[in-house]
């Protein structure tokens, strides 16, 4: 399929990148994306992933807007407030890029429906708020052996570290398991800085389109650790669970725990 | 002593543990880290046990749960 007159316009700037070019940018329009959450994260990611023209984007979030959300997600606006975010978002999507198919998943994912929606998508990204629901898109990425970007943010500070099951270190490699809950604020609670978000979001869709191009360094076995107050970026080697041989099942991730009730034990004798 | 905490060269106390070693960093709870300690991840039961030495190199990684 070539690029229509109106798409070699509309992806000039891209086209003209080597490591982009025609090729490439084909690549990007028959690519698909998962973007779990719609708000501080996932409002950058989706709308720079829609720009970029990435062929299918789904978006999962069983939210309404709220006015809370306006300071940093940026794909809702005033007159949105009380409706299902993924509404909201789809229309500024289809409005920014109409080639570009956007499904919306207006739902709440757990153990029981998550496995089912990553497989359908090329690539995840977790732009979710809250620890059960990080842990459990990491096991359903593992189990279905799907690449995804993770991703945390709180107050001035994010992280982010891209994972390919099939042979880099995941989330849970990393953070093993979950903080008991109320050990760490949420972003309710801690507050959060609208464009530290911003730029975390982006570097997650700046990591999908680099995976489908297979070009550049990934943040694999690399966690980026951003400090904004300080304005400093740097890079923390990581690596895989030693235990969790390349190409091997996951010695702990065989199905997938309720939220929040993943068999604490089970994963705690390391 | 000197160690390399989270990428930057500094001076400790000789003989703290990890678990000491978070309290004199003032990291409020030991929960609120995972600890890479020479490159490997830390089993949070050895943060007691594990004594830093001159030269080693400790990263706290935060958890951050945030997102929306």
């Amino acid at each position: 399929m070539a690029l229509n007159d109106d798409q070699i316009e509309r992806y000039m700037r891209h086209l003209s990148l080597v490591e982009i070019g025609g090729k490439g940018q084909q690549k990007l329009m028959n690519a698909s994306v998962l973007v779990i959450g719609a708000g501080g994260l996932g409002s950058p990611a989706a709308y720079y992933l829609t720009a970029a023209g990435i062929g299918r984007i789904g978006l999962v979030d069983g939210d309404v807007v709220d006015r809370s959300n306006l300071q940093r997600q940026i794909l809702h606006t005033t007159p949105d407030i009380g409706r299902p975010k993924v509404e909201s978002a789809k229309e500024k999507l289809n409005a920014l890029n109409p080639d570009v198919e956007i499904e919306t998943h207006l739902l709440f994912l757990d153990h029981t429906n998550i496995l089912d929606l990553v497989k359908r998508y090329d690539f995840v990204l977790d732009c979710t708020d809250g620890f059960p629901i990080k842990f459990l898109i990491n096991d359903a990425c593992v189990l279905a052996d799907k690449p995804f970007s993770h991703a945390g943010i709180l107050r001035w500070d994010g992280q982010v570290l891209t994972c390919i099951p099939s042979r880099s270190a995941t989330y849970r490699c990393v953070f093993r398991e979950q903080p008991p809950p109320g050990a760490i604020p949420t972003c309710a609670e801690a507050g959060i800085l609208g464009a530290m978000a911003g730029t975390i979001g982006t570097i997650q869709a700046t990591e999908a389109v680099k995976y489908f191009l297979g070009k550049g360094d990934l943040l694999e076995n690399r966690l980026l650790v951003y400090d904004s107050m300080r304005m400093r970026m740097r890079t923390v080697n990581v690596k895989r669970d030693p235990r969790w041989a390349v190409g091997a099942p996951h010695p702990d991730i065989h199905e997938l725990a309720p939220l929040g009730q993943e068999p604490a034990c089970e994963l705690k004798k390391r | 002593m000197s160690i390399q905490i989270n990428g930057q060269q500094k001076d400790v106390p000789a003989g703290l543990s990890v678990t000491q070693l978070i309290a004199h960093e003032m990291i409020k709870q030991p929960l609120m880290v995972s600890v890479e300690y020479n490159g490997d991840i830390l089993d949070r039961e050895a943060f007691e046990t594990t004594v830093v030495k001159d030269g080693d190199a400790v990263e706290f990684l935060y958890f951050m749960g945030g997102g929306s």
